[in-house]
């Protein structure tokens, strides 16, 4: 059901800029207002959440550690899984974010007759997951020949790796099969293994179903349904120097992609798509696990009631005289009403 | 109290498939065997936590104080603003998936909520319903709720169903970390009084008598003395530890547990014979206080707070007796809590000494701040070093595994130290299958506080997934022992294995040092520490 409604939801989207500016025609709005108010939100509001994150302060140092630990000279020491030094945190975090390092370790438990546990090695999620995050990558920056006059080869030599294939005219964009796929694998699992069917929210599908959207049409754009390129780089031009012009004979399409693309980015500080900063800030994950060796200061440490050793000795002084343990006070000096 | 199904039906109960209503929609069932009791009210009385009463959990009404909704979402907001982790943990869980069939307690009890995701997702659809906007204005739509009786108490029923043991966090591509998730969920419960006994009554005792167990301090020395008549009926040697004594060299910690029952009990005489023999060869003083003479912290399960006011009686004491440092012995949240919060919420301890080992001349770098070593760090320096003359061949008779504890795995990666003592104390070691030790380590069903009678059924699905990877090596190596560094695993091991593998035993690392140790003038030696003949010893 919430994949449905996620679903509709989209298509809704799909409607709003299909009526919008294609049947009643305001370009303006859904080519210029709506993409800047959309980047906006996303800047502002992504920024205030991270700075949010910031304000609270990390009081303790608690890595998760996943490996031997620095510790006497001649046991060696996992240097990245379980980090003593910045670089060693900066490796670790290098491996996490870029390469998904802990979604690498994945298992699949299994129940067998015996009873039997086994935990045999997962990694399509991993590699889902993967393709799925650098196709985004890769379609984002190959998008920047839109932002751009003259387009730095950078994009142009992009643009040429990804359509390395050749095949069809125009050449096929490896990328976007690629994220298809990717999104329609995350997509499959949530509702076909039933542990995830059971955990996953409306806010899981919705996020899968507009990136899709706007990957279909895009491909539509590019490949089926005629777009004239020129007009469209006139118009993402004019936003990106901030003289913005709507250039007519630009195919609604084009809209639809366009108010998708913006809805994501408004939809994105929001929403559970802010662990693109989140992987950054993890305490469990960006710490050295050094707190022993180190000292850590907690800023907000006050001071607690505690049971001092007076007390605790004003309390079992008779028996700790009488076992032979040494006491501060003699027995005498103390009254016996003299008690916690 | 629920009496816990055979190991055949328990497995048979198991089914991983969640049913295929919406989970919000799911009403929860509080099961007999699967939860603890609430706190009695003096426990809670004496260390000043509020709203002091006994609850049922299977009644209608906890008796929730009247301003109960204010004062749980008050005391999220301040967390929230006190810890990033929590703030970020509540906002970025992409409900992968990945975590799901990581929980021990998951795997053994097919509960869906016991799913780390889903857990963590009870609290944080309160925060998305009373926090966020989107929350507030999207309701369900956002994966929102409000904070009601029945969400407290499904809330309530599962942190109590997580032993914060941190495997779900390995696993997680964002480093969220169940186990914070669990730590601020129990400290709001814990501001509506609704603790649970087998946590609470330890942490009241702890701050009267300094150890969880209640023991006073004459009764810690006798129990102590005790082992050291066994000692000497066993060895001809009788050591004499030294207690709250000035100017010792060394202040030595360890949990309450091994000075109270078997198997930790054999652990202890481990470590008296080690202190014995370094005395008397190297002139070392190691002393025990009866002040602190605990070494784990159950306060943790409660809140950073009541850790902190626990916690501080190990500085305190360094500091009275004038030691150099200070010397930890085997358990598991005790080094959670040394090694990632002490120097932090005591520290600096700048009264001692940065920790050398004055027999090897070793710098424990790696605790120069907090200046407290892990005894498997010291004596795995003392054996590396040749300090320690051992006899391996008494440990002859037994096959060994190694379970590696929760906290110090993934809470400081203490993998190797332990591993090495047992590879020069005994000969036959073998290791559980990969994905079952290390940082993938499972617990053993009772940790956080959870090791309770009533919970046993809840124990025993907890620890399926650690006693069947000790059956497998039973089984192909015929592993009749199970070791281990940590006082909670050698109170819940024996009984799980009993469940599971009952040919399997349980021993402290520090056990088959004192077996193995050759103490100078000791007699032929007839039987081990547990008074069972040594090998070649039997029926003679």
């Amino acid at each position: 059901m919430k994949a449905i409604y996620s679903l509709f939801l989209v298509f809704a989207l799909v409607l709003v800029a299909l009526l919008g500016a294609g049947a009643c025609g305001w370009h303006y709005l859904f080519g210029v207002i709506v993409p800047y108010a959309a980047v906006a939100l996303f800047v502002v509001g992504f920024i205030l959440k991270v700075i949010d994150w910031g304000r609270s302060p990390v009081p303790f140092r608690i890595p998760t550690t996943c490996g031997q630990e620095a510790s006497l000279p001649w046991i060696k020491a996992n240097k990245v899984d379980n980090p003593t030094t910045l670089w060693g945190v900066i490796v670790r975090m290098f491996f996490e974010v870029v390469l998904f390092r802990s979604l690498f370790r994945n298992t699949k438990m299994e129940l067998k007759d015996g009873p039997k546990l086994t935990y045999a090695s997962s990694k399509w999620l991993w590699l889902f997951a993967l393709i799925f995050h650098y196709s985004f990558l890769v379609i984002f920056v190959r998008h920047m020949r839109f932002f751009t006059e003259p387009v730095p080869f950078v994009f142009q030599w992009l643009d040429t790796l990804d359509s390395l294939l050749q095949v069809g005219v125009p050449t096929l964009f490896l990328t976007d099969v690629a994220i298809v796929a990717a999104a329609t694998y995350l997509f499959v699992r949530r509702i076909v293994v039933p542990q995830m069917r059971y955990i996953s929210q409306a806010a899981d599908y919705f996020p899968l179903f507009l990136i899709l959207g706007i990957a279909i049409s895009g491909i539509m754009m590019r490949y089926f349904v005629k777009t004239d390129i020129v007009n469209v780089k006139v118009l993402t031009m004019g936003l990106v120097t901030f003289n913005p012009q709507v250039p007519p004979e630009v195919g609604t399409i084009f809209y639809v992609h366009l108010f998708l693309v913006s809805v994501l980015l408004a939809y994105f500080p929001f929403s559970k798509l802010t662990h693109m900063g989140g992987v950054f800030m993890s305490p469990t994950r960006n710490l050295a696990n050094n707190t022993r060796r180190v000292h850590h200061e907690n800023p907000w440490n006050y001071p607690v009631k505690v049971h001092t050793y007076e007390a605790y000795e004003d309390e079992f002084r008779e028996k700790m005289v009488e076992a032979g343990l040494p006491v501060e006070k003699p027995l005498e000096e103390q009254p016996a009403e003299n008690k916690e | 109290m629920a009496t816990t199904p055979k190991p055949e039906a328990l497995v048979r109960s198991i089914d991983h498939k969640p049913p295929r209503t919406d989970w919000m929609d799911v009403p929860l069932e509080i099961k007999p065997g699967r939860y603890c009791y609430s706190a009695n009210p003096e426990n809670l009385e004496y260390v000043g936590f509020p709203f002091a009463r006994k609850f049922d959990p299977l009644d209608e009404d906890w008796q929730l104080p009247e301003n109960w909704q204010e004062i749980f979402l008050q005391g999220m907001r301040e967390r929230l603003d006190r810890f990033r982790t929590f703030k970020i943990f509540m906002d970025i869980c992409v409900r992968c998936g990945a975590c799901a069939d990581k929980c021990h307690y998951f795997i053994g009890s097919g509960d869906p909520k016991n799913m780390p995701v889903l857990r963590a997702e009870l609290l944080r659809s309160i925060y998305r319903g009373e926090f966020t906007k989107s929350g507030k204005i999207l309701g369900r739509f956002a994966g929102a709720r409000k904070l009601t009786a029945a969400t407290l108490k499904e809330l309530w029923y599962y942190l109590f169903q997580c032993s914060e043991c941190r495997r779900c966090s390995v696993f997680c591509p964002y480093g969220i970390d169940t186990a914070e998730v669990t730590i601020m969920g129990r400290e709001l419960i814990n501001l509506l009084g609704l603790n649970i006994d087998w946590i609470q009554a330890p942490v009241a005792n702890c701050y009267r008598t300094g150890n969880h167990l209640g023991i006073q301090p004459h009764a810690f020395k006798e129990m102590l003395e005790f082992f050291c008549d066994d000692i000497e009926e066993i060895t001809g040697i009788k050591p004499e530890p030294s207690f709250n004594k000035k100017g010792a060299d060394i202040l030595f910690i360890t949990p309450s547990g091994d000075v109270f029952a078997d198997p930790g009990t054999y652990t202890c005489m481990g470590y008296l014979m080690l202190f014995h023999y370094l005395k008397e060869e190297y002139g070392l003083e190691v002393t025990w206080s009866t002040y602190a003479s605990e070494g784990g912290n159950f306060g943790f399960f409660t809140s950073h707070e009541m850790m902190k006011r626990l916690n501080s009686k190990m500085y305190a004491e360094a500091k009275r007796l004038g030691v150099k440092w200070i010397l930890g012995g085997e358990c598991g949240h005790m080094w959670r809590v040394i090694h990632q919060y002490m120097d932090t919420m005591n520290g600096p301890a700048d009264f001692l000494e940065e920790p050398v080992n004055p027999i090897t001349g070793t710098k424990f770098e790696n605790a120069a701040s907090t200046k407290m070593v892990h005894l498997c760090e010291f004596t795995a320096d003392l054996i590396k070093h040749g300090k320690l003359p051992l006899d391996k061949s008494r440990n002859e008779n037994k096959i060994f595994t190694f379970h590696d504890s929760c906290n110090p795995s993934r809470g400081m990666g203490l993998l190797e130290e332990p591993r090495y003592i047992i590879n020069h104390t005994a000969n036959n070691f073998y290791e559980m299958p990969e994905g079952t030790v290390r940082e993938q380590t499972f617990c053993c069903g009772g940790g956080a506080g959870l090791n309770a009678g009533e919970n046993e059924e809840l124990r025993m699905m907890g620890g399926f997934p650690r006693a069947n990877a000790v059956k497998h090596v039973h089984e192909k190596n015929k592993v009749n022992m199970l070791g281990c560094i940590c006082a909670i695993d050698r109170a819940v091991l024996p009984n799980l294995m009993g469940y599971w593998v009952p040919e399997v035993d349980v021993t402290g690392i520090h056990e088959m040092v004192g077996n193995a140790l050759i103490l100078p003038g000791e007699q032929e030696r007839e039987t081990d520490l547990r008074m069972e003949p040594l090998p070649g010893k039997e029926e003679e």
